[in-house]
């Protein structure tokens, strides 16, 4: 089994937000082939008057996006996390370059898609998109996060580009608290003074695991699902160096360049403390179920909780 | 209110094309770089579209019911400089900007530095996409604007361009139209040698697009074209136009050289002259 049952996949959360936009007209949503895996299809089966398919021609649906985003209309555009990749020039040059409003999603992110294998798991997508000016990039943990942030997108005046994975996770929101999330604000699930987990995407749910270990230990962390890496919430996390002096990074996503690597960046100018980073390490995937991946590239909790400890030791 | 074009016969239209072929060639001897080879080789197109079709608004350059003009291969950029201030949307002085820091004539045509451009290009490929998107938000708008998307031949190696392509006839695009500029020559020599692309006018009908082959320097051409393309609504239409690279200077023509260069102080006093 590659997804625990219950819970709720980010994806899922795309699907219902684009869903409930069915009544604006200045939405669009566009798809290159896989509406049913993205969830795009919900927004399609309703309203297929602003659905544009453009089959497996992902280049062509970047500027597709951009064109109608000109003409006044609010563009979701989705396919695998890895394929927007293919269209990365055209993101940069066509899209955040001259900062037209259009919003990628990029589903099946990360290693937790399991069973497909390295060619669909996407490790780099969080770091590419976020040396790009004017890109907002986040990647939500569960179906309830994603949805309040798809939704808070509609609103948004830069383009953007959301991860969203494809297997179920245990929810870390209820309908309450992600009414308050906020793109660019870090959410603070649990707190506590020796060190600080800022996680995101599937991870947080192993970080809030951790977390738990580790206080059984004696040691009280704070955990921060840190759902948009850019604009990155720096005041939150400068406050966490000053306060736990001392900090891990979990995700699903390869240490350089993504979370890890845009949370030491703030860390090393703003108030270096001890960094450890969970996450790829300078690798491809495999084929595997979700945990198993997880075990075997040292990315569960047990693997975040001994970085804290390392990290403390550092301090 | 927006008119089509500016009423002008094609003696009028040949006269303004003249005078953008001598502001092309100022602009990049006054910089002393740029692409003057396929500004020339497009300008009597162009010269037919903002001055006999476009529907624009000099006043708001944003109005959104305006007809989209994208110049995909945007290394054109001096030929589009040169229309605009024909049209009324840069001043003579905003030419000498060309290349400069701080200029509204970037080196490419960039819709955030320049009134009158409605797509940031530079990148070739990518201009017949954003076209569509442009046309399917007309469609939802329920509005009679019209979207024109000028391609390099060269940049038909792209192979977004066929993307598009292929999509624009799979949601029966009709108010999009395409105009390539079969100049024969890309950035290092002539495509024949680069790659070679064979019947272009029948790939496009290959894919299902209405396809018109024309002398792209004779204006009346041009102008029936233009006309044609308007008139086909259940689908996309190409206009494929025939033209020389360098067109109106006689060493630059047909001369790969002249891609991407500017000419020496002599070659320059030769142009003005050619081009008096």
């Amino acid at each position: 089994m590659s997804a625990p049952s219950g819970g709720g996949a980010s994806r899922d959360g795309y699907g219902a937000a684009l869903l409930e936009m069915v009544g604006d007209d200045r939405v669009v949503v566009l798809e290159a082939d896989l509406g049913k895996s993205t969830k795009s299809c919900l927004f399609r089966a309703e309203k297929p008057s602003h659905t544009v398919s453009l089959g497996i021609a992902e280049q062509n649906m970047m500027l597709v996006a951009a064109g109608l985003s000109t003409s006044g209309y609010v563009p979701f555009a989705s396919t695998f996390a890895i394929f927007t990749e293919r269209g990365f020039e055209q993101v940069r040059n066509g899209i955040a370059r001259p900062n037209i409003v259009v919003h990628l999603c990029g589903s099946h992110g990360g290693i937790h898609t399991g069973t497909d294998g390295s060619s669909a798991q996407s490790i780099e997508d969080l770091a590419i998109y976020r040396t790009l000016p004017n890109m907002t990039v986040m990647h939500p943990c569960d179906d309830i996060s994603a949805k309040a942030l798809t939704l808070a997108l509609r609103q948004h005046e830069r383009p953007s580009y959301m991860r969203t994975a494809r297997n179920k996770v245990q929810r870390a929101y209820t309908e309450e608290s992600a009414a308050q999330l906020q793109i660019g604000k870090g959410y603070v699930h649990r707190t506590g003074d020796d060190v600080a987990i800022i996680a995101c995407g599937v991870l947080l749910n192993e970080a809030l695991d951790a977390a738990e270990s580790l206080s059984q230990q004696g040691i009280e962390a704070t955990v921060v699902d840190m759902h948009t890496i850019k604009p990155l919430d720096t005041e939150l996390i400068v406050g966490l160096a000053k306060r736990c002096g001392a900090i891990v990074t979990a995700e699903d996503h390869s240490i350089i360049g993504g979370l890890g690597g845009a949370v030491s960046e703030c860390i090393v100018s703003e108030h270096p403390v001890p960094v450890e980073r969970i996450g790829v390490q300078d690798r491809f995937g495999e084929s595997g179920g979700s945990d198993e991946l997880l075990e075997m590239l040292h990315m569960k909790a047990n693997d975040i909780s001994k970085a804290a400890q390392r990290a403390i030791s550092r301090r | 209110m927006a008119e089509r074009g500016m009423g002008l016969d094609i003696a009028e239209l040949e006269m303004m094309a003249k005078r953008c072929r001598r502001n092309i060639v100022r602009m990049v001897y006054g910089i002393g770089a740029g692409h003057p080879g396929g500004s020339l080789s497009a300008i009597d197109m162009l010269t037919g579209l903002y001055g006999h079709r476009l529907r624009v608004d000099t006043n708001d350059s944003t109005w959104g019911n305006r007809d989209r003009f994208i110049m995909s291969k945007g290394h054109a950029s001096p030929g589009v400089y040169s229309i605009l201030h024909e049209r009324g949307f840069l001043s003579e002085s905003d030419l000498w900007t060309y290349r400069k820091l701080g200029g509204r004539c970037q080196g490419h045509v960039d819709m955030k530095w320049c009134p009158g451009v409605d797509f940031s290009a530079g990148s070739l490929g990518m201009g017949l996409s954003f076209g569509i998107g442009c046309a399917l938000a007309a469609t939802l708008d329920g509005s009679d604007r019209t979207a024109w998307v000028m391609l390099g031949d060269g940049e038909l190696q792209e192979g977004q361009i066929w993307e598009g392509v292929m999509a624009a006839v799979h949601h029966e695009i009709g108010n999009l139209n395409v105009i390539v500029d079969r100049n024969g020559i890309q950035n290092d020599d002539f495509c024949e040698t680069q790659m070679r692309m064979f019947d272009v006018a029948e790939k496009f009908a290959a894919f299902g697009w209405a396809v018109m082959e024309i002398d792209g320097h004779d204006m009346q051409q041009v102008v029936n074209a233009i006309d044609w393309a308007d008139q086909v609504i259940d689908g996309p239409a190409c206009i494929v136009m025939h033209t020389i690279k360098g067109k109106g200077v006689s060493y630059m023509e047909n001369n790969p050289k002249f891609h991407g260069a500017a000419p020496s102080e002599e070659q320059f006093n030769l142009a003005m002259e050619e081009l008096a």
